[in-house]
């Protein structure tokens, strides 16, 4: 348990570090019209958190684990909505980091609300008291510049540093107050929860978690299984192809020296070129059906390898082998 | 035995150095964010002072209220103080102690962002720079009232264009930021005088009772971490029988369906067993799709 939290709070962690960080290789670039500004601004403000958010779900493993236990069927054993809903939100709470992180830097840094909110800056109370009047449009399009100082042309209307410093006040303080309601709603959730639903949330922890081990050691015994599978299913393949090849041939498989060991056996009866290139083309061209034939026990006489092939009938073959003559 | 002993110390000594170092990670934090704040005063009459003290006090909170949100310990307190009665006492002395000892830890980062801010001066001279007396200054002397605010105001932009080379504004700008280094350089040396002396103090008062405080502390909070391995060791060996089971109904089940199987070699060998007798790609599908559909009832109590 201590393992997977502490895995999913470095991802988290990193996740907010590279969200950070890609805000610092951002390079943000204000369009400075009027229209644009506010729709880009704002969209540089929401939508990577946005996207984050969702990054958030998908790099968490759990959310199929989540997804397989709300849509299973019922069967035998009963669902308990607790489990899901304490899954679904300790995932949206680690989702949350990267995007809060994304804002708050967004905000302190100042670019993107500069960019948003520059033509609504208040000329009167800051600017120039002496200045030409314009119509709305203009008086717009020229505030709509303060963001990009080499084109900007409203000096006699309102500084451009005295706009900036405004505008960045107003953001930075923006971003401290999401600053402060994040940690506190984040220190509510922590704090409340051991006051009024302990014993649900032991409970839907101890659940939650067992769910993920029971997955977990499934896919493992499946993997051992399928292993044991694929394993009998290979031998049984050369053990049929090697008896195969022999009756083809008219020859007997031949017999190893009873003390030839281990090396003989590996050897699954198949001993020459050709027997072994008909064994490569036949795997590929006709792969093995998936029904392992019943073990039985090796027989005494060292043929570890080989067993009877139950889909031949034996006796009748052993039968006509007998009657070969060698010369 | 050793084992167990080896835990033990692990849990004691890791829980408090982990929050120790948590809480210098914390203050390494602020003087980091500090440095990378991009502090810009909006040089206005009304808004300096609510910028200035703002840019002072509200990162603060939001690091105490940090550094209780990543400091285990207040969970177990909380739990601890909640908790029914049931048939153990609450210990009163116990979790004040626990309090106590998680404010001050919370407590290091929002200092040292305070005393940064105040060593540093820029909060203060934007926050203070329109209550100064003008007529200290030569260059504030013999303006008019309504444009001597304006003018303070603009004291802590230096790229100003009224500001740019005027030597009152340099006057005013040292003059606060004295006054701040100086109330800096006192909360630290009156926070470090108070860390002293209590340090030094608390042995000679009541040092059984923090003793016994401080071993229940550990002793709750060991528990705790116990209790929650004690419970993934738990659920992860019924979560092995369970599967089991499952594996051995599906065993039951197509021995029950299949009647032509032929038998089964005694002397079972290694793979046998691993393939716990599904033979088959229809036997493997079916016990897949079951997997699926009816997941076995969470009770091993069936052997």
């Amino acid at each position: 348990q201590s393992n997977q939290e502490s895995f999913m709070n470095g991802i988290c962690g990193i996740m907010a570090l590279a969200s950070a960080q890609m805000y610092s290789a951002f390079d943000f670039n204000c369009p400075c019209l009027p229209h644009y500004n506010l729709a880009y601004g704002l969209g540089i403000l929401l939508v990577p958190p946005f996207i984050l958010f969702l990054l958030g779900f998908v790099l968490n493993n759990n959310i199929s684990m989540l997804a397989e236990e709300w849509r299973r069927p019922q069967g035998q054993r009963g669902k308990d909505p607790a489990v899901l809903r304490y899954m679904f939100c300790s995932m949206a709470q680690r989702a949350m980091i990267a995007p809060a992180v994304w804002v708050s830097v967004t905000l302190l840094d100042g670019k993107c609300i500069t960019c948003a909110f520059c033509t609504s800056v208040p000329v009167d109370t800051l600017g120039n008291a002496s200045h030409p009047r314009l119509s709305q449009g203009e008086m717009k399009r020229v505030l709509a510049r303060i963001p990009c100082k080499e084109i900007y042309d409203g000096e006699e209307f309102i500084a451009n540093e005295v706009a900036i410093r405004y505008l960045r006040c107003i953001s930075q303080a923006l971003g401290w107050c999401f600053v402060l309601l994040m940690t506190t709603l984040a220190f509510l959730v922590r704090s409340l929860r051991p006051c009024f639903t302990q014993a649900a949330f032991l409970k839907s922890r101890y659940w939650s978690h067992y769910i993920d081990i029971e997955r977990k050691l499934f896919d493992e015994m499946c993997a051992e299984h399928a292993r044991s599978f694929a394993k009998v299913c290979i031998q049984q393949f050369f053990e049929g192809m090697s008896t195969d090849l022999a009756t083809a041939r008219c020859h007997p498989p031949r017999k190893a020296p009873a003390d030839a060991g281990e090396a003989a056996e590996k050897l699954l009866g198949i001993t020459d070129q050709g027997t072994m290139n008909a064994a490569l083309k036949s795997w590929h061209r006709c792969k093995p059906p998936l029904h392992l034939h019943p073990l039985v026990l090796p027989s005494s006489n060292g043929w570890a390898g080989e067993k009877q092939p139950p889909t031949h009938p034996p006796a009748p073959r052993r039968e006509t082998a007998a009657y070969y003559s060698r010369v | 035995m050793d084992h167990f002993r080896m835990i033990f110390q692990y849990f004691q000594s890791n829980s408090e150095s982990v929050m120790n170092g948590i809480c210098g990670l914390l203050a390494l934090a602020s003087v980091k964010m500090y440095t990378c704040f991009d502090f810009s005063c909006p040089c206005l009459p009304q808004y300096n002072m609510a910028y200035g003290l703002g840019i002072m006090f509200v990162p603060p909170v939001a690091l105490f209220l940090c550094g209780l949100i990543l400091n285990r310990q207040s969970l177990v307190m909380l739990e601890e103080w909640r908790r029914p009665r049931g048939r153990r006492k609450k210990d009163l002395a116990v979790i004040r102690y626990m309090c106590s000892s998680i404010m001050q830890r919370a407590m290091v980062a929002p200092v040292v962002w305070i005393i940064v801010t105040l060593l540093d001066g820029k909060c203060l001279i934007c926050a203070f720079s329109s209550s100064v007396d003008p007529e200290k200054f030569v260059g504030f002397a013999n303006t008019s009232p309504m444009q001597v605010q304006q003018l303070l105001a603009k004291v802590p932009c230096k790229d100003d264009e009224l500001m740019r080379n005027n030597t009152s504004r340099k006057a005013v700008s040292r003059y606060l930021r004295c006054w701040s280094q100086a109330l800096g350089w006192s909360i630290l040396l009156i926070l470090i005088i108070a860390a002293f002396l209590a340090r030094w103090l608390r042995p000679c008062f009541n040092q059984a009772t923090l003793l016994q405080a401080r071993h229940w502390s550990n002793y709750i909070d060991i528990e705790q971490k116990i209790f929650e391995e004690t419970c993934c060791e738990h659920s992860r060996l019924f979560a092995h029988k369970c599967i089991l089971h499952f594996f051995e109904s599906m065993r039951q089940e197509i021995k029950l369906h299949s009647f032509g199987l032929p038998r089964e070699g005694e002397g079972a060998e290694g793979e046998e067993d691993l393939l716990r007798g599904i033979t088959d790609q229809d036997q493997v599908n079916k016990l897949l799709k079951m997997w699926y559909y009816e997941k076995p009832p969470l009770d091993v109590n069936q052997v």
